[in-house]
């Protein structure tokens, strides 16, 4: 019998790692975007700075995504 | 088509029922937190992800070449053995769904198939040390690594969002757990549909209708995406349930987080050759999610049950594979036809039972129990 324990080893590591920064831009994302409609709310002027923090945020989301699809889809490889 | 004889024709529709009951086995696991934290309405959900599994379907082109994966030694199986292995799997599923636990519809495949092998052609058919090292050790591992990559995720999460307006961030985290919970029904669809391809592939192979390594036809890949896809859409609410609402209250950064984590841990392991459980990913995932949420409560009593189903797929599949086994090998065309009416009868007794206190897509949100008896109260709600 043969165990990979570092081929183990490396999908714990990517797979938490990829998660956490994952989510920790798309938290950043949402704080944005959380920023900008309270600014918009609360009177006039909206948070130029959380709109583009959001945008920029979800934007490495979906290029993360994007990678993922082309994972899963054996046709592109 | 004088090739397709009455065992292969038994076998091939075997095969598309364990797809449709793979399909609405799993559902939960990419649907379950959206429809529980209201990312996504129930009926659309199951509509979302049986899209995406009959489009996985088509899209998965390496289909199985072996029907195990070198579990069991592949030139002793016969068409009935696949058989008796498959009405194993679909009876565990079934009776898993019953009760609402999520099990591991690949286990039961693979426990129904060495149960019928081993009856079929003796114990040196069985590969164990395979066994341990495609499924015991992937079993072990693969929760742990989602639950923890779950729990650090969304522990940051919380952090970071603290400061921000509640309402923005509820809202920001279930679109983004639209997207997430699309890319685990697509990866489950080129993943599980071709694993029913594979079967049906190899028994048509096996009993000459189609050439040594000829990939699937048309026709099998559109009948196996189009199971696992309707047995998606229809949903096993009960499962749902208990994913979305029993082990832990989901709110919307956790299934966030949660989903990303079943994602790329499927996505990694598969890409490095590791074979694994959608479903045990799923829930650790999940319960990863709510550990990492100060004050938020873990139903370990469902864990355990959950565990300890999971322990027994393997072996519970494997026996009813062997005694279906043993039926054919002694029986012949009539006791294939016997174990055939059986596991018919047997699962519609299951369906049946499962009518006495109904979980749907309109009340699978109103409780985090799965009763297969006392039917729920109806003033219950949710439960806090």
């Amino acid at each position: 019998m043969h165990l990979d324990w570092n081929a183990l080893g490396e999908v714990a590591a990517v797979s938490i790692g990829v998660t956490v920064a994952v989510v920790v831009v798309f938290a950043l994302g949402v704080l944005g975007l959380a920023r900008s409609e309270g600014a918009r709310e609360d009177g006039g002027g909206t948070s130029a700075v959380g709109a583009a923090q959001a945008g920029l945020c979800f934007l490495a989301c979906a290029a993360v995504v994007a990678y993922g699809i082309y994972l899963i889809v054996p046709q592109f490889h | 088509m004088d090739h397709i004889t009455f065992l292969v024709a038994v076998v091939i529709v075997t095969a598309l029922a364990f797809d449709f009951t793979n399909g609405f086995h799993d559902t939960a696991n990419a649907m379950a937190t959206s429809i529980a934290t209201g990312a996504l309405k129930p009926k659309t959900a199951v509509l979302i992800s049986g899209v995406l599994n009959i489009v996985g379907a088509f899209l998965s082109t390496e289909v199985a070449k072996t029907i195990s994966g070198g579990i069991v030694d592949d030139t002793l199986v016969t068409p009935g053995m696949i058989f008796a292995g498959l009405i194993g799997a679909i009876l565990w599923n079934l009776m898993t769904w019953l009760v609402g636990l999520p099990s591991s519809s690949s286990h039961a495949l693979f426990g129904g198939l060495i149960g019928a092998v081993w009856v079929g052609a003796g114990s040196n058919g069985v590969h164990f040390d395979k066994v341990v090292e495609k499924i015991l050790i992937p079993a072990v591992a693969s929760p742990i690594v989602a639950g923890v990559a779950a729990l650090i995720a969304t522990f940051l999460a919380y952090k970071l969002t603290a400061r921000g307006r509640k309402k923005s961030v509820t809202k920001g985290f279930r679109l983004g757990q639209i997207a997430s919970a699309s890319l685990v029904s697509l990866a489950h669809g080129t993943n599980d549909a071709q694993k029913t391809m594979g079967v049906i592939t190899l028994t048509l192979i096996s009993a000459g209708a189609l050439g040594h390594d000829a990939g699937p036809p048309v026709w099998v890949i559109a009948c196996a995406g189009l199971a696992i896809g309707l047995g998606t859409y229809l949903g096993g609410w009960r499962i749902i349930r208990t994913m979305g609402k029993g082990l832990t209250e989901i709110q919307s950064p956790q299934g966030f987080a949660a989903e990303t984590a079943s994602t790329t841990v499927i996505l990694t392991s598969a890409h490095l050759g590791f074979a694994l459980s959608t479903t045990q990913v799923a829930s650790g995932s999940i319960l990863g999610a709510g550990l990492g949420r100060r004050l938020a409560e873990v139903r370990w009593g469902v864990a355990g049950r959950m565990a300890a189903a999971w322990l027994i797929t393997l072996p519970c599949a494997a026996l009813v594979g062997g005694i279906s086994a043993a039926a054919v090998k002694h029986g012949g065309n009539f006791g294939t036809v016997v174990v055939a009416l059986v596991g018919a009868a047997v699962a519609a007794g299951i369906v049946v039972l499962s009518r006495r206190n109904p979980v749907h897509a309109d009340n699978v949100n109103d409780h985090h129990e799965v009763a297969v008896r006392t039917p729920a109260p109806t003033h219950v709600g949710t439960a806090a």
